[in-house]
Order: C-alpha cells, then structure tokens, then sequence
C-alpha cells in the first residue's frame, strides 16, 4: 500500500468532485488519451453513457513562450512562433512579422506579399489535411487517412525544399523572406495540387456520404452562432455555424483583396458541418494558390531597409558599414520604436494574432499571442455536454486544438 | 465604412475616457478601471462589438501604476478592433470582469489572473489554466526570474 504522502499532487483542481445526482459517475479523460490528438485532460460527468457536464484543463505543454520571448532579440523568436501551431508554422511566422512590421513602418516588397499568401495558403491547406486525417482516422476511416496524409507528406517535403525543415520553417523574416524560391518548385507544387485533387475526390466518395460517418459527425458537437460569438470562436467552427465571418475577406491583408475566393459556411454548426467547411476551405485554398502562381511579381523578396534585413553577404565581406550593420543586428536585433502594434491574420484555427509592445530596445518588452485554440477551450464544453462518451472524440478532434498553440 | 464606426465610437466615448485615439487601424481607448463595465457595455450593446478577442496584462515595473490590462475586441459587422486599457496599482490589481457580458472572458481572465496576478471581480473561477495548482507567483511579472523551478514531482537524483 502507497503512503499518502508519497503520492502524486493533483495539477488541477476539477470543477466539481460530486455528481449532481447519486447515479452519476465523474471520470477523468487525458491529459494524455490515445483518443484525444492533443494533450488535453476532461473532467466529465457521465449519466451512463451520456455526458452532463466538462470541466477542461488545458497547460501540458506550458513552456513559457511570452516569458522567454522577452530575452531574445525580436528576430530570434520566429523559430519560438514556429512551435506554436506547429502544424501551419508559416502563418505564425508571418503574423509575427506583420506585427513587427507595424510597429517599424515597414511595407514588404510585392513579391514577398503575394509569396506570404500562397505559402499561408499552403500551410492551411497541410493544416486542414491533418485534421480532417485525424478526425476520420479517429472514427476507424484508416484508407481516407492514409491518402491524405501521403498527400501532405508530399507538401511536407516540397516545403523543406523551400525552407530546409519539413514542420519548423523559421521562414519569415521582419521585412521579407528567409530566401526565394528554388528554381522549379512552382512546377512541382502544380503536380503536388493535382495528386491533392485526385485523392480529396476519393476521399469525398468515401465518407462523405458514408451512413456511419454521417451517424457520428451529423447533429454531433452542434454550438450556435450566438453561442460561438459569445464564447469568442472564430474560424471553420464560427463558419461552419452558417455566419460567414473570414479576415481575408472583412479586413483583407497580404494580397487577399486582389484574389477571387468563396468563405463556405455550414448550415447548422455540428461535426460534420466542421468537416465539410475544412474540406470545401482546401479547394478555395488551392483555387487562391493557382492565381497567386499566375500573379507572382519578380523581384526582391526584402525591403531595402538597414534596420532589420540584413546587408548582402558581399558588401559584408568588402565595406566596414554593412560590417558594422550586420554585426548590430544580429547582436542587438532589430530595434522598433517604442509602441504597441496588434497583427491578426486568419489562421486555419481562426484569428490568430500577436500583440507586440516594444520598449524601443531590441529586446520586446512583451509579447502576447492571441491563440485561438486556447479561446476555443473555453467554450469547448458547450459542444460537449449532452452528446455520448465517445463523440467527445469526433468532436474534440473537429475542434482542432493544438497543444503547441493552446498552451504556448 | 470602418474609420465612420471608429469616430463614432471615439465621439460617444472619449468623454468617459482618459485618452482616445487611432494607432496603426486599432481605436485605443484608455480608461479608468472603474468607467471599463459602462463603455464595455455601449461598445457592446450600441457598437456591436461583438467579439471579446483577448485581455493581457503589461508591467511596466518600475513605474507606477504598475500593471496595464490591455482588452482587444471586434465587430463582426463593421469588422474593426477596439483595444481598452487601463492601468491598476499592484497593491489594487482588481479590474471587472467581462463574463457576464462575454462567454470567452471565463478562460481568458484565468491566464491573466494566473500569469499577472490580476484580479477580476466577478469572476468566480480564476484556477490556474496553464499553470498547475499551487504555483507560487505570477510568471509574467518582470520580478518573475525565468529560470526558477518550481516542479510539481521531485526531480530525481
């Protein structure tokens, strides 16, 4: 028999420890559950097989971002905003520099804003892959995981050879880009587009109107938009409530206004209207994609701007002012004037933003990420509470939280 | 259609504000603690601000008042932000809470509370969310040293 002095102490303290009635039973579900892709604890209270009420905790993989952000120079945190959702790490990146962009009065080059969108476009389209792969691997549709996952290793690889890393870029920069293009890879991202189209077909077939699928994603998990607004969701699960609310398209950014795209919403607000948004928001990705490869402008990919791009490695090498210039910036980082700035971009889980408080030194006095994961935990139990035990699974996994973002 | 709501907003409320004005697109209200319930309600309610995006916290240690809580929020129908701060005394760190009026203020407020010890009136369920029970302190304090420890199970030896 354990001592109780040697036991375990409980990190959380749940919501409730008795049940509204006798015949209820109170489990604990996590923090690490095969089922839950996330590390994410639920206190659920159970009248047999139904669940009455949730009580989240979200924080495992608390790591101190804001904290340690502000120790580094402001070019030293993009590998940081990389392992915050690090499932569409290129939109963090970019988000972060738009920020840090603002509050420097910097405009980007042309070519570095129509590149920023389609790269943003491709990380949603990796980022809805995975979670709709996971969503239906979790409901037993191994094949439909298998094809899509093949498909965004395709794009996992394709992006390393832009950016050296298959999940992590570090791709953004404050004024531009880490590096252009390598020659062919739009030719390559067209094959890569196609295979998508041929396997998201077959992926429709499978389930879409698969009676089993139907039965665990239709009238599941269902918020409204009154209640989504309320609890400050934005994104596929506010779209797929039926309320057409999307930053590119209410206040455009990047080179969004320049493009034609839709914004799909459901009609009701449940797991399957998340499912079908997410898979509808990918072929609007790809559409975006195919005219920003027509738009793409030639040109340079960094503002010629001393204090923050980095002077060309030639004149490094043969004058003593770029010397001197690439020396302070990377030891003293970019130094933005004393101010505060907020940058929201749309991120695949909703509006991701960043507020930057500078103190006009080149080391952030703060800096807060707007994470909506961690928003969405806060009104998770709504879609929650009165389903069945094992639609917690279906629905968590259509919430798309990510541990990375979520807990920052 | 966005800078007519934004002067709107500013005319109606820079009466019950210590300071208005626009930075970079954002309408930035500063305010009494006490003036946040009211204008947060006409924002709400007049403006349709419907969207409580975020609330942070700054410390500006060592100056005085020490903490500024710092609101961002949006309107779904003229989509613009909104962002209210106001600045608390450490020895007073208390604020209104926004759960009544907002759904998403119950988890938001839990990670101020618990990375700057800000306190919010109202709100009956300030658990630690990140952080675990029985943290000491409030690690998004500038006195906050990043690396002390504070393990939950012992490190073993």
């Amino acid at each position: 028999m354990t001592p109780v002095e040697t036991r375990l102490p409980n990190p959380v303290r749940p919501a409730f420890t008795a049940g509204e009635r006798d015949d209820t039973v109170i489990v604990n579900i996590g923090p690490s559950h095969p089922c839950t892709h996330g590390t994410v604890q639920i206190i659920a209270e159970l009248d047999g097989e139904r669940v009455l009420r949730t009580d989240i905790h979200c924080g495992y993989l608390h790591r101190g971002f804001e904290k340690e952000c502000e120790s580094h120079t402001w070019h030293n945190l993009i590998p940081y905003v990389d392992r915050l959702n690090y499932v569409s790490a290129l939109i963090n990146d970019f988000t972060y520099c738009e920020a840090v962009e603002t509050l420097m009065g910097i405009e980007i080059t042309p070519r570095c804003r129509y590149l920023r969108t389609l790269l943003s476009e491709y990380s949603r389209l990796v980022d809805h892959l995975t979670c709709v792969a996971a969503g239906l691997m979790e409901l037993g549709a191994m094949t439909a995981f298998l094809y899509l996952v093949m498909v965004r290793d395709f794009m996992y690889e394709h992006l390393a050879a832009l950016t050296g890393a298959r999940v992590t870029y570090s791709y953004g920069r404050i004024g531009g880009l880490a590096r252009d293009l390598p020659d062919g890879w739009l030719v390559r991202l067209e094959e890569i587009l196609k295979q998508y189209e041929e396997f998201i077909g077959r992926v429709h077939g499978l389930v879409d109107r698969n009676r089993i699928f139907i039965d665990r994603m239709r009238d599941v998990g269902t918020i409204s938009t009154k209640d989504a607004i309320s609890y400050g969701y934005t994104g596929v699960i506010l779209r797929a409530t039926g309320a057409a609310r999307d930053l590119r398209r209410d206040t455009p950014y990047l080179a969004y206004a320049e493009l034609d795209f839709d914004v799909p919403v459901g009609i009701k607000g449940d797991n399957y209207d998340r499912y079908f948004v997410r898979m509808r928001e990918m072929d609007e990705s790809v559409y975006m994609m195919r005219q920003l490869m027509e738009m793409l402008p030639a040109g340079p990919i960094n503002v010629d701007d001393r204090r923050c791009v980095l002077p060309e490695k030639e004149l490094v090498y043969t004058e003593i002012e770029s010397l001197i210039n690439h020396f302070k910036l990377v030891m003293d980082g970019p130094k933005p004037p004393a101010g505060e700035a907020y940058a929201a971009h749309e991120s695949p889980n909703g509006e991701l933003g960043f507020y930057v408080v500078s103190d006009g030194s080149g080391v952030p006095w703060k800096v807060h990420c707007r994470a909506p994961s961690y928003v969405h935990m806060g009104g998770a139990h709504k879609m929650l509470d009165g389903y069945q035990l094992a639609d917690i699974v279906p629905t968590f996994g259509s919430i798309n939280m990510i541990g990375g973002e979520c807990d920052r | 259609m966005a800078a007519g709501i934004l002067d709107r907003v500013s005319e109606a409320l820079a009466p019950t504000a210590i300071s208005a004005a626009i930075a970079h697109g954002i309408l930035v209200l500063t305010l009494a603690p006490e003036a946040l319930t009211p204008v947060v309600g006409r924002l709400q309610s007049e403006f349709g601000f419907d969207l409580f995006l975020d609330v942070t916290a700054i410390d500006w240690l060592p100056q005085t008042p020490r903490f500024e809580v710092v609101w961002h929020f949006y309107s779904t129908e003229h989509h613009v932000r909104i962002r209210i701060k106001a600045r608390v005394a450490e020895s007073d760190a208390v604020v209104d809470s926004l759960r009544p009026r907002y759904g998403s203020a119950g988890i938001m407020e839990r990670e101020c509370h618990e990375m700057y010890g800000i306190v919010f009136r109202g709100n009956d369920d300030l658990r630690p969310m990140l952080l675990y029970e029985g943290f000491v302190g409030h690690p998004l304090r500038k006195d906050y040293p990043k690396d002390r420890e504070q393990p939950l199970v012992p490190y073993i030896k």
